[in-house]
């Protein structure tokens, strides 16, 4: 069924009888030609494009609970393409590209909103880097914009310019960013696989691969084994469970991010905004409710819940940027577990296994980059060479010296 | 999350930093096994489960911890001295 606004006109008159669910819930085949393991955003998204441009006619997706219950459905909902480093910004960019022809693409409605994301600055230093970072993001075909205080103030007025230790000095404004509603996405790419015939499986958790003479043949899972020629592995903070499986060990940690909601307010940022001297991030849902967030709690985590210490901290952060935030109360808190690279960056790689391929590290980064994650993935199991924006996220790169570490932090997970 | 302190008795979390993994004590010699380094470096286990990880009481006695944790429930199941731990392991300090 194909959605349009004659569809949903028709379906009024006549008591929305003719709706029917958005994908079907298969048995598992005996074997496929590709199977995905992890049914998030970036599993869903290359089962999408594995069928849609790259002609794959078998595919799967396994789901240990329900398609979008992981990080895609507790993110805070950013897109942006605002990076520095030559490996990053051409992939972020390629990826603002899908997302702005993404619900044309797949026929649903994933409310991507491209309302503009602004970086604010509080020191002559900071102007300077988001000076430089602004000119690469140009240099890769993003758009950029240096904002001076005032005309950030004609933005938003209630921002505490005269911070005593962090006034607001201007922002760097990326006008293409913006937001998505991220449970869409995964089920508008869920709706378009669907259509194309991959066969999404949900409630079927992969319990070890099957591996003979170094090739896969296949994955183990609750519902049995299912035999395949290729398996991508997309399981965001459960990347080192699902990867030890097939005895690898991986260059990330698993932390826990926490995310924020807070009541329905009327609407005052319209925007995307982040403060600069501190880690606090914010956007207002179309509901109203403010959807902020900050840092990781810090230390290894595989509970989908944080502690009080980094809520305190978010407000702090939030208080000194907006101190009329002060009197919103807070609705909700969740926590989502983030596969923290060694270098921040990510992977979108072979394995030491013929036939196994691996996307995973996403840091806290990984919705802004769902759609181009997917393709560059499937061309990546379809052709079996890495898509030219995605061919910095080797696996070997630490070995090779070649790190895309965008905060200079190091080897150390939990400062990036 | 409350730390038991072998010294001090419990202390907020909040006064330690985290470093990760008890497995970077043992650090091998780059120059002589690179490949062991590498691994050292950039590779972790990162179990779903009890872990053992180091502990920094950067706002308090700035001592080097080993602490046991839940990585799945978060609770801590006991905290020794990284010193005792490496010397356990016949290291001089």
């Amino acid at each position: 069924m194909r959605y349009s606004g004659l569809r949903v006109f028709r379906e009024a008159m006549t008591g929305h009888k003719g709706w029917t669910p958005a994908w079907r819930d298969p048995d598992p085949q005996p074997s496929y030609d590709v199977v995905i393991v992890g049914g998030g955003g970036h599993g869903l998204a290359a089962a999408y494009y594995l069928a849609k441009e790259f002609g794959q006619l078998r595919v799967a997706v396994l789901e240990k609970g329900w398609i979008g219950g992981g990080n895609v459905g507790r993110n805070t909902t950013i897109i942006r393409s605002n990076y520095l480093l030559d490996g990053n910004q051409p992939f972020y960019e390629f990826s603002m590209k899908l997302w702005e022809g993404m619900e044309q693409d797949f026929n649903y409605n994933a409310m991507v909103s491209q309302r503009g994301i602004l970086n604010l600055f509080h020191s002559d230093a900071q102007r300077d880097a988001y000076t430089r970072r602004g000119n690469a993001m140009i240099l890769h075909g993003a758009d950029a914009e240096l904002l001076d205080r005032e005309q950030v103030r004609r933005m938003y007025p209630f921002l505490n310019f005269d911070h005593a230790r962090f006034p607001i000095k201007g922002g760097l404004l990326q006008r293409r960013g913006g937001t998505a509603r991220h449970d869409a996405v995964a089920w508008g790419y869920a709706r378009g696989a669907d259509q194309r015939g991959v066969d999404i499986i949900q409630n079927c958790q992969v319990t070890g691969f099957r591996i003979v003479n170094g090739r896969v043949t296949g994955v183990e899972t609750t519902r049995g084994f299912i035999g395949a020629l290729k398996v991508g592995v997309a399981v965001a903070g459960n990347s080192s469970r699902v990867m030890a499986m097939a005895g690898m060990r991986l260059p990330i940690e698993s932390h826990v991010l926490q995310a924020f909601v807070s009541e329905g307010l009327k609407p005052v940022i319209d925007g995307v905004m982040t403060f600069g001297a501190g880690h606090f991030y914010v956007s207002q849902s179309d509901k109203g409710g403010l959807v902020f967030g900050g840092d990781i709690d810090g230390y290894n985590s595989y509970a989908q819940r944080g502690n009080l210490p980094v809520i305190e901290d978010v407000a702090e952060g939030g208080m000194a940027l907006m101190p009329m935030i002060g009197r919103a109360r807070l609705l909700r808190t969740w926590g989502g577990i983030m596969d923290m690279s060694m270098d921040g960056s990510p992977f979108i790689d072979r394995t030491g296994i013929d036939g196994l391929y691996f996307n995973g590290g996403w840091c806290y980064g990984g919705f802004k980059a769902t759609p181009a994650s997917g393709f560059c993935f499937a061309h990546l199991i379809a052709k079996d060479e890495p898509h030219p924006t995605a061919s910095a996220y080797r696996l070997d790169r630490f070995r090779r010296g070649a790190m895309i570490d965008e905060k200079g932090q190091g080897a150390q997970p939990n400062l990036h | 999350m409350l730390i038991p302190h072998p010294l001090l008795g419990p202390r907020d979390a909040q006064e330690f930093t985290y470093l990760g993994d008890a497995a970077l004590i043992d650090r091998p010699d780059g120059l002589r096994e690179p490949e062991a380094f590498h691994d050292y470096l950039y590779l972790r286990d990162n179990p779903a489960g009890v872990h053992r990880e180091l502990w920094f009481h950067e706002q308090g006695d700035r001592s080097w911890l080993v602490v046991t944790r839940n990585t799945v429930t978060h609770e801590i199941l006991g905290a020794e001295l990284a010193r005792d731990v490496a010397r356990g392991r016949g290291r001089s300090k």
